[in-house]
Parts: structure tokens; sequence; C-alpha cells
């Protein structure tokens, strides 16, 4: 069964009169609980391609299917709805909100889902606890590092046990160990939670963590890898 | 959750936020405060005019305000006069009665106003009485004395103890004078009445223009410029329910009207019209001023943290979720500032109600024209809330602004925002 199918997607950017092929008819599926990477150079369409899967953008041609449902032509509010409840998202630059404490933004996500408070709370220290922020719930963002911003992000990414965690570079900005601790503890959840995880990124080390690399090439799938 | 957010985000910036709310809290106070004065100067120019010349209420004959012909009396106005002792509000009445007459002095000849009081009783309603200059006020045991404005007595050449000469035409259209000796010289302040103003005591007046018991006006004071409305209803309705007098009354109490002050001098409505309008220029400067601070405020709130809001709408927070957090956002900044505005202007108000505000070196001059030297702002309600009320207005609006743009905000775009 398939988390995520891309038929024939490409995206167009229009820059004034040049039009930027991001995406030149991009397919290929990715199965539930898979652990999987988009490699490429910059500029290949990781990003653009992430974007789409995650309904932050839409196609200029082609159909995406999440969990079996098109998400191709919702209307913004559905697709926000879609956002919530299906997906994760990880950032490259730790996109937590800066007002709110490492257990408060994890809770956020679930509040909009209308999940009690109770529930919210345990939840909330359960997974902060499981990525290994355990003793710093109540730190704002600014009292963490890094590496720690990157870990709450992936809590509030999979508090919500979504179908799909769509991560933008989560490393990049992490030295490679604190990296490598990341991808350590993101690798764990997508085994025992069974989350799917797609992840883009250009550093070999993150590669190697891959069940599969899909590469991208000026738009197109250049090549794929199985491990 | 959204309320919490909305606090934490207007302390990220506190310098920023306190500039803002004090900015809406000094707008509100400075309108408090300017409403307060203009309505306090309004009622001592009201009051001044009030006390030196109309009275708050005048009961006439039809048309003798525009007019003041000599024949339109009010032939019984003991009558009124009953009325109006048991009127509630009413604080004094009396009567008086004018004539235009030309005046001699030995030097010179000039035309002027005679107007016949009650000494007593004028000396309850005019300030008159307290500007005198020279000599003393009418008694009640005068007869042929007079006391006239300065500017007429300069112009007469005459002073204190000198004789003046009345001649004037009568009711009944026959040839009235008079010699008064002049007993004191007043000075009201108002130019164009010390130039032409002679008073004397009624019962003269009646006697030498042959007008019996008629007057020309009973005046009537108030005991607050707020009651003048009321009484001029009740006053009214004493007076019309009276069926018109018979022929044979001849002209008795017939068409008598009830004219309150700002009917007597429209013209001094007029230039508290004129003042008003000024005063809103400067409030609707203001008001602009206050708008851009927080449209600056608002605007930069957004534009710094569209990567933030961007996340946020990633994560599938509607655009409303957006929308309602900036106006809890503004709303925070808008009531504190209202609030802190609200209590400082009507302690600064009422502070300065209680000691005045000098008006400088005007004061001495101003004091010998019956206008107090000390302006006090008065603080109603209407002038305690009417600003902060516009200054809530602007700034809801304003803030709207953002809080509705932030809807047409896409994730992408929003997060790839520096
Ligand atoms: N909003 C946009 N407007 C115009 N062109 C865009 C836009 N977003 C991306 N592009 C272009 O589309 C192409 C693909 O961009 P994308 O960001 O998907 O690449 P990427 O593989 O993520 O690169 P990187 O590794 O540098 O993040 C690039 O040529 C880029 O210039
Ligand atoms: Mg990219």
């Amino acid at each position: 069964m398939n988390m995520v199918d891309v038929k024939e997607v490409s995206k167009t950017y229009k820059q004034g009169k040049v039009a930027v092929h991001a995406l030149a008819g991009v397919s290929l599926s990715i199965a539930k609980g898979e652990f999987c990477a988009l490699a490429g150079p910059s500029g290949s369409g990781k990003t653009t391609l992430l974007n789409l899967i995650g309904g932050l953008d839409t196609p200029t041609q082609g159909k995406i299917f999440l969990d079996n449902d098109e998400i191709t032509g919702l209307s913004q509010s559905r697709l926000a709805s879609i956002r919530l409840n299906k997906i994760g998202f990880i950032f490259q630059s730790y996109n937590i909100i800066p007002v709110l404490s490492a257990r408060e933004n994890v809770e956020y996500v679930m509040l909009m889902q209308g999940v009690p408070a109770r529930e919210r709370s345990e939840r909330a220290r359960a997974v902060l606890d499981d990525v290994g922020l355990a003793g710093m719930h109540d730190r704002r963002p600014a009292e963490l590092s890094g590496g720690q911003q990157q870990r709450v992000a992936v809590a509030r990414a999979i508090v919500s046990n979504p179908a799909i965690v769509l991560a933008d570079e989560p490393t990049a900005n992490l030295d490679s160990q604190t990296g490598q601790g990341l991808l350590e503890m993101m690798a764990r959840m997508n085994e025992e939670r069974n989350v799917t995880f797609i992840f883009s990124t250009h550093d070999r080390m993150v590669m190697d963590f891959a069940h599969r690399i899909i590469r991208l090439k000026d738009g197109l799938v250049a090549h794929e890898q199985i491990k | 959750m959204e309320i919490l957010m909305a606090w934490r985000n207007v302390w990220r910036n506190p310098r920023r936020t306190i500039l803002t709310i004090l900015a809406i809290a000094f707008a509100c106070l400075v309108l408090i405060f300017m409403l307060s004065v203009q309505v306090g100067t309004y009622e001592v120019m009201i009051n001044a005019s009030v006390k030196t010349r109309t009275g708050h209420i005048q009961v006439i004959k039809k048309g003798y305000n525009k007019d003041h012909k000599i024949r339109q009396v009010v032939s019984d106005p003991e009558s009124i006069a009953k009325i109006l002792d048991q009127t509630p509000h009413v604080t004094a009445h009396t009567f008086r009665a004018n004539a235009f007459a030309l005046l001699s002095s030995d030097l010179r000849t000039c035309a002027g106003l005679i107007t016949g009081v009650d000494p007593e009783r004028e000396s309850k309603i005019s300030n008159i009485v307290h500007t005198m200059r020279k000599g003393r006020f009418l008694k009640p045991s005068d007869t042929n004395t007079a006391v006239l404005g300065a500017l007429l007595a300069k112009n007469l050449k005459v002073n204190v103890g000198d004789e003046v000469v009345a001649l004037g035409s009568a009711m009944d259209g026959s040839v009235a004078a008079t010699v008064l000796k002049v007993a004191g010289i007043f000075s009201s302040g108002m130019d164009d009445y010390d130039r032409s103003a002679i008073q004397i005591p009624l019962p003269h007046f009646q006697e030498v223009f042959y007008m019996e018991n008629a007057v020309h006006e009973v005046v009537v004071t108030c005991d607050s410029l707020w009651h003048v409305s009321r009484v001029k209803e009740s006053l009214a309705a004493a007076l019309h329910p009276k069926p018109p007098a018979e022929p044979t009354g001849q002209d008795a109490d017939q068409g008598l009207v009830c004219l309150s002050w700002d009917e007597l001098t429209p013209g001094l409505i007029q230039s508290i019209q004129m003042d008003l309008g000024g005063g809103l220029i400067f409030y609707a400067i203001l008001l602009v001023m206050v708008a851009f601070s927080i449209m600056n405020t608002f605007v930069m709130a957004v534009f710094e943290r569209t990567r933030e809001l961007g996340t946020l709408l990633a994560i599938g927070a509607g655009p409303g979720r957006l929308s309602k957090m900036l106006v809890l956002e503004s709303a925070f900044l808008t009531l504190w500032g209202i609030t802190l505005g609200i209590l400082a202007g009507c302690v600064l108000t009422f502070w300065f109600q209680h000691t005045g505000i000098p008006l400088g070196g005007a004061e001495g001059m101003l004091k010998q024209y019956g206008i107090p030297g000390l302006i006090r702002p008065r603080l109603t309600l209407a002038t305690a809330l009417s600003g902060p009320a516009l200054v809530f207005i602007i700034t809801t609006l304003t803030a709207l602004y953002p809080a509705l743009k932030v809807r047409r905000l896409t994730p992408v775009d929003a997060m790839r925002a520096v």
C-alpha cells in the first residue's frame, strides 16, 4: 500500500518572462513505513517536491495522492486540514515557535486538532522524552541548542501520528555529530512508531541512514537506490 | 493558547510595545484634557455673556430680540415672576426695559441704550455690579441716577457726579426726557456694550418712558447651564396654555416667547462652533499620527514574523487562527493604552478642574471684566469617553489591516521570506 503517489508531476515557476522548470514530470511511489532520502544537487527540485507532497504548494501538472486520496486541486483550507492531520513537517532552520516552550510547541498541534488538554500534555511529555529532551520540556527555543530545537521539531511532527513526515534538509544546520544523533533518533521513530519519513539532503552521511535514496537532477528522477 | 501566544508576542519587543501603548494613552489623555478645557472655556464664555447681558432665559414679546421696539412689551411681568418663583432650578429673575436715547453731557452728545433695571434683583443676576470701575452701582432708593459703561463715559467726557441728559421717545410716541446723575462707571469687558450702555432704576425708566408696569425682558438665571432647556420648556408650557387674551385686553400677554441664551446671542454659539471646528482639525491630526504609529507597530509585527507565520500555516494553522492571534495582540495594546490614557487623562483633568489653569498676565484684567482668571476644564462623561472611543475605533481599524493581510499569505511564500 502506497503512502505517497506522485504521478507525472511538473512544477514551473514563472520569474518575470523566464519559466523555471523546477520539476519536469516526476513519478514515484513511497510505501508506508519507508525511510527515504531525496538527494541531488542544489536546484534539482528537492524542496519543490517535498512542498508539493506536503500540500504547501500545488503542481503545475500531474497528480499527487496521499494515503490514496488525491490532494491536487484541493482548496487552501482542505489542504490546511490535511497538513494538520496527516503530515508532519521538519524544516532546515528549526522552525519552532519562539514564544512557546518545547512542550507548548508540541501541544499546539494537538490543540488545533482538538485533542483534550490532559491527553495533550501526557502525549507531549511522552514524545519529548522519546526524542531525548527529558528535563527540557519547559525551555523556550532560545534556551535550546540547534540540535535540541530540531528534536522539538521532530517531536512536533510525529506527535499527532501523521501519515508521513517530510523533512527538508533537517541536518543542514547541525554539526555532523548532532546531525547523526538526530538521524538515529528519527530512524528509531521510524522503526518504533512506523512513521513514514521522506527527507532531502546533500549529505552522504545522511543518505547512508536511508533505506532508499531517490536522486533528482534537473527536476527529474535520475537514479534510485534501494538498500 | 492563542491568548498566551499573543501576550508573549506583544512582549517580544517591549520597547516598541511600551511606546505604542504610550502613544495610544497620550492621544487619549490629550483628547480628554483638550475637550474638557474647551467645554470649560465655553462655559466661562457663556457664563460671562449670560451674566453681563442676557441671563440664561428671557421672556419677551415675540420679535423683540431682533428689533428692540419700545412698544413690544411684556405688560404683566409680575404674573411671570410668580411662575418663576415656583419653577425648579431658577436661581434668580429680574425685569428690564430698554430704550434708545440721545445722551448729552455738557460737552458731547451721543446715542446710547438706556436700560431700566431693578437694582436689588439685578445685582443677583448681572455681574455689572462687580465690574464697577468708579463710584457705585444703583441702589433701590435711587431715582434719576445712572451707571454707565466706561467707553460711553469717556465719549461723553463725564465722571461720577456729573449730569447726563437723556432724550428719547416714550411708549406712546411722546418725547421722553430726563436728567440723570452719574453714580458709577462700569467696564464689562465687552466693548460694544460698554460703549453704549447706561442703566437707571426701572421705576424711573417706566415713569420717563410712560411704560406703566410693563417691561421688555423678564431675565432668568438657572443653577446650571445644563438645566436651561428644562427650565425653558416648563416655563414655555406655563406661559402658553393660557388662552390668548380676548380683543378687549388689547395687547395683553399675547405673543410672549421664551428664549434661551443661545437664541439671544447667536454670535456666541457661532464662535463656539468655530472654535470646536478648529479643535477638530487638531484632533484629526493627532488621530492620524496615532494611527500611523500603531500601523507601524502592527505591520512590523507581521513583517518580521512572516517566516514564523508561514511555519504556523505549514503545520496546519488556518489563516483565521493567525488573524485571531494578531487581533488579540493589537487588542492588548489598544486596551492597555486606552485604559492608561483614560486614567491619566481623568486624573490630570480632574486636578486642573480643581486648581484651574491660570491665564497668566491677563488674569487681573480678566477679573475686572468679570471673567475668572482661571480656566477650569470640565470633566464630563462625554469629554472623558468620546476621545478614547475615537482612538479605539481608529486603532481597531488600523490593526485590522495586517490581520486581514495575513489571510493572503501562502505558507511557501511566507517561509521563503527572510
Ligand atoms: N518560488 C520560486 N520562484 C522561482 N523559482 C523557484 C522558486 N522556488 C524554487 N525555484 C527554482 O526551482 C528550482 C528548484 O528549486 P528547489 O528549491 O526545489 O531546489 P532544491 O533541490 O531544494 O535546492 P537546494 O538543495 O539548494 O535546497 C531552482 O532552480 C529554483 O531556482
Ligand atoms: Mg531545498
